[in-house]
């Protein structure tokens, strides 16, 4: 009888590997995506002194704060590619199917997204801050509570896809669900950088930040999971 | 194992879909070396049966068993045993041929040799493309990479919803012996198709909607 052969068991290192490895290969085939969220980021942060005018006091008063909201913007324009894709192709499916434990495929879901996203954000945010007249050490600070907060938003915001998917109007419904919960991470991630640039010490933000990303690593793959399975059901 | 022992029992199995009763209290197994074909008209809840039996659907009641084992109690081991293929293909259009059946394998858990997947592609026609985008398939071809798929994954039940669609002749003629090299080997196939299965080892038993 061949069922006695052993069954395939599946490994959290296994589906986090595939998933990562299959997302970065289809955001590398299309390059456009990541460029278009960081041309938007770039975009909205030089806006403001547009609008505002350019005045140098003015700017860096409201630098930390305006590149804060870019990148949250930005971000938030990457998410509803995270999973709806996977949903309507079957993808999703299978991947509740698979093996693995779903856990390990949902956080290298996560961690791709931010790579594509996230992170390419932090790594220019040190030269829209340079529009601003931001000096270095607060430049410094910007990018490394981006580097503490984008994570958090792509949990956050892949949780929030997760549970719009499906839904009629799922674009809307995901503006309306992530954007409100992106609030706490932008009020500590700009702050951070307010802090520094008045001569406060920006570490109990980007403490907060810290904890915030704990809690969101350790609470939001779960909840991603979960989602997925209502979608899919 | 003993011969008389079904491999997947399934109990008191019920769903609603909103108001609609699709079925309840439905009772089958399937044996090592069967294939049960589901059929019905349109609409009658073959898909859903499928997918309550895989888990993707949470069936309103009922118990499903997979080696004499609840399948609740250890879901992770009864998907490492199925090899599901509904109407969605999971195929990725901007990756390869080649790619999308790695991908597909790397997912299932099940072995990656490059030699056979290449055997497999050949088989079922596509060496030539496997380098090609999905996108550039039609549609028969992309279930042959679903085809290829079945052929190198290890799995013991398969649990298909109509297989045979935007297949070919020779295609429909390779997927029957694919399912008969299943069966020969125990497997169990439980296939839900308008078509008529006749795979020449293995048994074939029906679950039929009363229209």
């Amino acid at each position: 009888m061949g069922l006695v052969t052993a069954s395939a068991r599946g490994s959290y290192s296994g589906g986090f590997s595939w998933a990562m490895g299959r997302d970065l290969r289809l955001a590398w085939r299309h390059p456009d995506e990541a460029v278009l969220t960081l041309a938007f980021f770039a975009l909205v942060a030089s806006l403001f002194p547009l609008g505002v005018g350019a005045e140098p006091q003015l700017l860096a008063r409201i630098g930390p704060g305006v590149i804060w909201v870019g990148a949250l913007l930005a971000a938030f324009l990457a998410l509803p590619a995270m999973f709806s894709q996977d949903f309507a192709d079957g993808s999703l499916e299978q991947m509740t199917l698979s093996p693995h434990p779903a856990l390990g495929w949902a956080a290298g879901k996560v961690v791709s997204h931010w790579i594509v996203s996230g992170l390419p954000i932090t790594l220019l945010s040190p030269f829209i801050g340079l529009q601003y007249g931001l000096t270095p050490d607060t430049l410094l600070v910007e990018a490394l509570s981006l580097a503490i907060g984008t994570p958090v938003l792509s949990l956050l915001g892949g949780a929030c896809a997760a549970l719009s998917l499906g839904a009629r109007g799922g674009g809307m419904l995901l503006a309306l669900l992530a954007l409100p919960l992106f609030v706490p991470v932008l009020i500590f991630g700009a702050g951070a950088a307010e802090a520094q640039a008045t001569g406060m010490s920006s570490q109990p933000h980007l403490m907060l930040l810290g904890a915030a990303l704990i809690g969101a690593l350790v609470g939001l793959p779960a909840a991603i999971v979960g989602a997925v399975r209502i979608a899919v059901d | 194992m003993t011969e008389s022992a079904a491999a997947l029992e399934v109990r008191a199995i019920a769903c609603r879909r909103g108001p609609a009763l699709l079925f309840s209290k439905l009772d089958f197994d399937v044996f090592p070396g069967e294939l049960l074909c589901v059929r019905g008209p349109n609409g009658c809840g073959k898909t859903t049966l499928l997918r309550c039996v895989t888990g993707l659907t949470r069936p309103d009641e009922g118990r499903i068993a997979w080696l004499g084992q609840p399948v609740s109690s250890d879901p992770a081991r009864f998907r490492g045993d199925i090899a599901y293929a509904g109407h969605l293909p999971g195929l990725k259009d901007d990756l390869t041929t080649e790619e999308n059946l790695e991908f597909a394998l790397r997912l299932r858990d099940a072995p990656v040799d490059r030699a056979a997947m290449a055997a497999a592609l050949e088989d079922v026609g596509l060496a030539k493309r496997r380098r090609l985008p999905a996108r550039r398939l039609s549609a028969g071809q992309r279930r042959r990479i679903g085809l290829a798929r079945l052929a190198l994954d290890p799995a013991k039940l398969w649990v298909l919803d109509e297989p045979l669609t935007a297949l070919d002749d020779a295609g429909q003629a390779y997927f029957v012996g694919l399912l008969d090299a299943h069966l020969a080997k125990g497997g169990l196939a439980l296939i839900a198709t308008h078509h008529d299965l006749r795979p020449p080892s293995g048994s074939v038993r029906e679950l039929r909607w009363a229209s």
